[in-house]
């Protein structure tokens, strides 16, 4: 419509007038985005929490409002605070991994060496391809019959095919494989945001510190590290959400299993709420990372504030 | 002398360290072009070394994914799925990240972090919701729904990478038309736009690609076969009660997955200081 208003020529009319004028131009330009994010994020963020209040099921879509009752009936069932516990430990696991092997390799990846950015393009893999369809890989490479990873420990004489590991039918190598696969796929990412904030140190600031005898470790942990920190905490930011929501690896790896034992809140929401249509318990459960969302948030504009001063 | 020893036994340390990176990273899909053609008498048989092909490599698996199953219709649809984002994304978040990049004071900050933020809400947060309002608008099982709700994230994201762009670009250009008789808005569409043209062109990689990489969504809004897009028509439409078909699901895994990865590798470092919002300076 407005772009039909601009290309005639020139004709008097409101809408001239109207995009004339700075502010209300700037308005109508960022309308469409603002609507679209409101109706179709905020909208259903309100929607979510009214749900998880009141008694709404697929098989009987009343509105009736119980109050609090879905959360303490949650609470109270010990197999979602097994959950609770699965999530926590599946994003720290996996971000702790991850950031280990990000620093590590990203300090392999600053010195110049032939094929460097051949290799840094390989090693980004895992953080580009659809995680979807990396967990069906990584499925196959964890079979209880056919796994490559079993071959060769046996083929390496570590263990008998009679007693060979059950990597996702045990609890804790279950969640031991799922923690594995997402550092996995975040470790590329983590590798990306270590370099990026290290190639940004200025030379002379580090130079400077040599002179007055700074050595290696003291360069790395009391220079290089303070000044990358912003950034590693934006990329740490968004690990952290990502995990912490995150529905796919364990759908597809497990389903939860075995016996609920890698469970995390974004399954646990969507085996209720969608596979069994209890959606105020679903959305009451999906709700429980809402908290998490908003530290993450808070530090984040913590962090954006503090640049700009 | 010891000393180049010392020095040549780093440079082994450093390239084994390195392999054992490179690896890690690339091992599953090594695995997965292994798997996608080797004949399913040498795929399970546990004598047989998994690691190289024991009988000549078949194209067999890739044949049955076009013949006998989904897998064009499901590629079809993550192609239409994805313009249709593209489209509904160039078209909101250009003019968004313009408005503001150009707002004076810091209202137009405030207003991009904000947006940005909602980038973080998951999608298994709304996703119920989400499936009451497309129920409501007939779309249950649809992949329009993905349509509608896709640009829930790509908008976000993409105005914000757009606000970083536009920023850079100097103002006077602009102004340089208006005082020629220019009106603002003919100053966005005539000046910026067209010089804005390759951040333009990595929104609608990025947009392309996080359609692609998306799952929970599908997952819950569609479960006909023939409305799947890729991701997850192969992750979980070609298992037959209990029995996977791994050579089929790599050879489709593999054929979805290379065009992200060469695209993600192209635009990684513009993606990386979208993110970040210039926390590097």
């Amino acid at each position: 419509m407005v772009v039909v208003a601009e290309t005639l020529p020139r004709p008097a009319t409101r809408f001239q007038f109207l995009l004339d004028r700075r502010d209300a131009l700037e308005a109508v330009l960022i309308a469409p985005a603002i609507l679209y994010v409101l109706l179709l994020v905020g909208l259903p963020l309100l929607l979510a929490i009214y749900y998880s209040v009141s008694a709404y099921t697929l098989y009987n879509p009343t509105w009736h409002f119980v109050g609090l009752a879905n959360f303490e009936q949650i609470i109270q069932d010990p197999t979602f605070t097994h959950t609770l516990a699965n999530t926590f430990i599946f994003t720290f696991g996996s971000q702790l991994l991850g950031l280990v092997l990000g620093k590590f390799g990203a300090f392999l990846l600053l010195r110049p060496f032939p094929g460097r950015k051949i290799v840094r393009a390989l090693i980004i893999l895992p953080f580009a391809v659809p995680v979807a369809l990396a967990t069906i890989a990584w499925r196959w490479m964890f079979d209880s019959l056919y796994s490559v990873i079993t071959w060769t420990l046996i083929a390496m004489g570590l263990v008998e095919r009679v007693n060979a590991p059950n990597w996702l039918g045990d609890p804790h190598l279950a969640m031991l494989c799922v923690i594995i696969i997402n550092a996995w796929r975040f470790f590329p990412f983590a590798i990306v945001i270590f370099l990026a904030g290290i190639t940004a140190v200025p030379q002379d600031v580090l130079d400077a510190a040599t002179i007055d005898g700074a050595g290696f470790w003291r360069r790395n942990y009391q220079i290089i590290l303070p000044m990358i920190l912003p950034i590693v905490a934006i990329g740490l930011i968004f690990g952290i959400v990502f995990t912490f929501t995150d529905l796919s690896i364990v759908f597809l790896l497990t389903q939860g299993g075995p016996v609920g034992a890698t469970s995390v809140l974004g399954f646990a929401g969507f085996q209720t709420g969608i596979v069994s249509g209890d959606i105020s318990h679903g959305a009451a459960i999906s709700l429980f990372m809402l908290p998490v969302l908003l530290v993450v948030v808070i530090f984040m504009l913590r962090f954006i504030r503090r640049r700009e001063i | 002398m010891p000393r180049t020893i010392t020095r040549s036994l780093g440079q082994v340390a450093f390239f084994v360290a390195l392999a054992f990176f490179v690896i890690l990273a690339t091992f599953p899909f090594y695995w997965m072009v292994i798997t996608a053609f080797k004949p399913n008498s040498d795929l399970y048989n546990l004598g047989n070394n998994p690691f190289w092909f024991n009988q000549r490599p078949t194209l067999d698996h890739v044949i049955y994914l076009f013949d006998q199953t989904l897998f064009a219709r499901w590629l079809l649809n993550s192609l239409i799925i994805g313009l249709c984002v593209v489209i509904i994304t160039v078209i909101t978040a250009v003019p968004a990240g313009y408005a503001m990049a150009r707002m004076t004071s810091r209202k137009g900050e405030a207003l991009g972090i904000a947006i940005f933020l909602t980038y973080l809400v998951p999608p298994t947060l709304l996703f119920l919701p989400l499936s009451r309002i497309i129920a409501e608008l007939g779309l249950q099982n649809s992949m329009w729904s993905l349509v509608l709700v896709y640009p829930t994230f790509t908008i976000p994201f993409c105005s914000w990478l757009l606000m970083g762009f536009f920023k850079a670009l100097p103002i006077e250009i602009e102004e340089a038309a208006i005082v020629d008789g220019c009106s603002l808005f003919g100053a966005f569409i005539k000046m910026a736009v067209p010089l804005s043209v390759p951040a333009i062109l990595t929104v609608v990689i990025f947009t392309f690609t996080l359609t692609l990489q998306e799952f929970v969504y599908a997952l819950t809004f569609i479960s006909s076969s023939d409305q799947k897009p890729i991701t997850l028509g192969v992750s979980t439409d070609l298992i037959r009660g209990d029995v996977f078909f791994w050579g089929e699901i790599m050879a489709g895994a593999l054929i979805a997955a290379a065009p992200v990865a060469i695209a993600y590798n192209l635009f990684l470092d513009r993606f990386i200081s979208g993110i970040t919002g210039g926390a590097v300076k």
